[in-house]
């Protein structure tokens, strides 16, 4: 069994701020990433992020993920353990792992949960047919496996995931036929949806896709455009050509190990789904365990850093290890997600925290 | 127009276009930045303090036109890419236009290439007088292509599959 005063399930950006954070105020870290690498979503993202210098705001997503691996790999005070998936957290306090078969117990004295969201998928004929792909699989094939997933593509939501895959795949050379939202608005950053159309790729607002064709993989797609109802207005459907349908329609925070530890959760929709309770201080109603980044709710990369930076420090603070200093970076911490979230774009998010604070 | 196309109405690109006279003196900067969006760099990264500190994260840009000299970098530090420069008094007939370009292949001085506007489609064409390149621009090139006056401030992007490998 490994004892360790903090241990943190998921490595990217929430959980690596969340290590560094917390072994810098001098805690021992026991890291735990289910892939064969550290980074998580970050390592993928080729642009520019956006915030303020304290986010890391200009560095590129990809930049700033490698740099936080090298110090969390260079810290002494953090074990990394690779290969790891939680497999359940029990009234004793120990986390199980599975790291390749082989059964590892670890008990943390706080737990921090950064495990991310998943993708979401829609219904609709033949989507289970070769060429259609969740967007992350398209910017793990591309911008880390270095695999072209197809030569043209329909990409489906135009939210922040479907704009920027949407770019990369024109920087990897690939044609975009086309950005389908079922929605009446673009949902992402106008900028990023300004930098594709511009590159002639239409944006296609209260649009669908219908169905995907082929027989044995995608040949084209059916696409319509829909009514104020959301409803397929007949007449309207167009067959374009294409090799590869690209989902971007929404993540779900990973909420399984924070159930099976008998966590409370709350479906909260501005959050994108069910999410653990927890407070503004991001304890959740187990004692002990924390959560940081998308799973307590689906933002952005940069507060899921800020977010991440939160936890770790309100754990350690807990463990009474360097109190005065670890508070300092909770105020820090709380006062930049507040800059971040103030805006137009922070309001769904506001909302979602807003109901958050009513179960309480 | 804009949150259903990604195209910018033409009433928005003259809110943020510099006044006649302010274009006739030269280079200068157009921040092409909508919405309100957490984001700061351009305010930081601008040697001349055009840019102006934001109060607020969220708020968007502002330029004081006179202090800003076209200089470029914020072109390239603009993490949404929504900054152009322009010189409309590059000759007699001809305008400048600095645009940001982190695609392949990358346009080489002295290429004639087809110019875009804001929805993608074609102008015309351009001439690249310069390719901008530095460590600080972290991969994004800044292209300063030589236009027909009367494209600057329609075009705002190149045609990729028209630029020599």
């Amino acid at each position: 069994m490994i004892e360790t005063q903090v241990a943190i399930v998921g490595g990217g950006p929430a959980g690596l701020m969340a290590a560094i954070t917390a072994a810098d105020l001098g805690a021992e870290v026991v890291l735990i990433e289910q892939n064969d690498t550290l980074g998580g979503q970050l390592v993928k993202q080729t642009h520019m992020f956006f915030g303020s210098e304290k986010q890391y705001a200009g560095t590129r997503g990809i930049d700033i993920g490698y740099m936080l691996i090298d110090k969390v790999k260079s810290h002494e005070k953090i074990k990394v353990l690779l290969d790891s998936t939680a497999m359940g957290y029990y009234p004793d306090g120990v986390l199980g792992i599975n790291q390749l078969e082989k059964f590892i117990k670890i008990k943390p004295k706080k737990l921090i949960v950064a495990t991310g969201a998943s993708e979401k998928t829609i219904a609709f004929p033949n989507n289970d047919l070769p060429g259609v792909y969740g967007a992350g699989a398209v910017q793990t094939l591309m911008n880390v496996s270095g695999v072209r997933p197809g030569n043209k593509v329909l990409m489906v939501g135009a939210g922040n995931i479907g704009l920027i895959v949407s770019y990369q795949l024109l920087q990897a050379g690939i044609d975009v036929e086309a950005i389908v939202e079922a929605s009446p608005k673009i949902g992402g950053y106008l900028v990023h949806a300004s930098k594709v159309r511009r590159m002639g790729v239409p944006i296609l607002t209260s649009h669908t896709i219908v169905e995907a064709l082929g027989e044995t993989e995608v040949t084209g797609a059916i696409i319509a455009q829909l009514d104020e109802n959301w409803k397929v207005i007949e007449g309207t459907e167009k067959e374009i050509e294409v090799d590869t349908i690209c989902l971007a329609v929404g993540l779900s925070p990973l909420t399984e190990l924070i159930n099976q530890a008998d966590g409370k959760l709350k479906y909260i929709r501005e959050l994108s789904g069910y999410v653990p309770i927890h407070n503004e201080d991001l304890k959740t109603t187990i004692e002990d365990i924390y959560v940081a980044g998308d799973i307590a709710g689906v933002e952005e990369a940069s507060s899921a850093m800020v977010e991440g930076k939160l936890a770790g420090a309100k754990a350690v603070s807990d463990l009474l290890i360097n109190q005065e200093k670890a508070e300092e970076i909770v105020f820090e911490a709380h006062q930049e997600l507040k800059e971040l979230r103030s805006g137009p774009v922070g309001d769904i998010i506001r909302r979602g925290i807003q109901k958050l604070k009513e179960v309480e | 127009m804009l949150e259903k196309t990604g195209v910018p109405s033409p009433e928005l690109v003259k809110s943020v276009t510099p006044s006649e006279e302010r274009l006739n003196k030269g280079a200068v900067a157009v921040i092409e930045c909508y919405q309100e969006i957490p984001c700061n760099p351009c305010t930081t990264v601008c040697p001349r303090n055009a840019i102006k500190p934001m109060k607020d994260i969220n708020e968007r840009p502002t330029i004081d036109f006179e202090a800003c000299n076209g200089c470029g970098l914020c072109v390239a530090a603009c993490p949404g890419l929504a900054i152009s420069v322009v010189n409309t008094v590059y000759n007699e007939d001809q305008a400048l236009v600095k645009l940001p370009w982190e695609f392949l292949p990358v346009p080489k001085k002295g290429d004639t290439v087809k110019t875009l506007d804001r929805a993608g489609k074609e102008v015309g064409t351009g001439k690249v007088v310069a390719v901008q390149d530095s460590k600080v621009f972290d991969r994004t090139k800044v292209v300063h292509i030589v236009v027909p006056k009367e494209h600057a401030m329609i075009v705002r992007s190149l045609d990729r599959r028209s630029i020599n490998e």
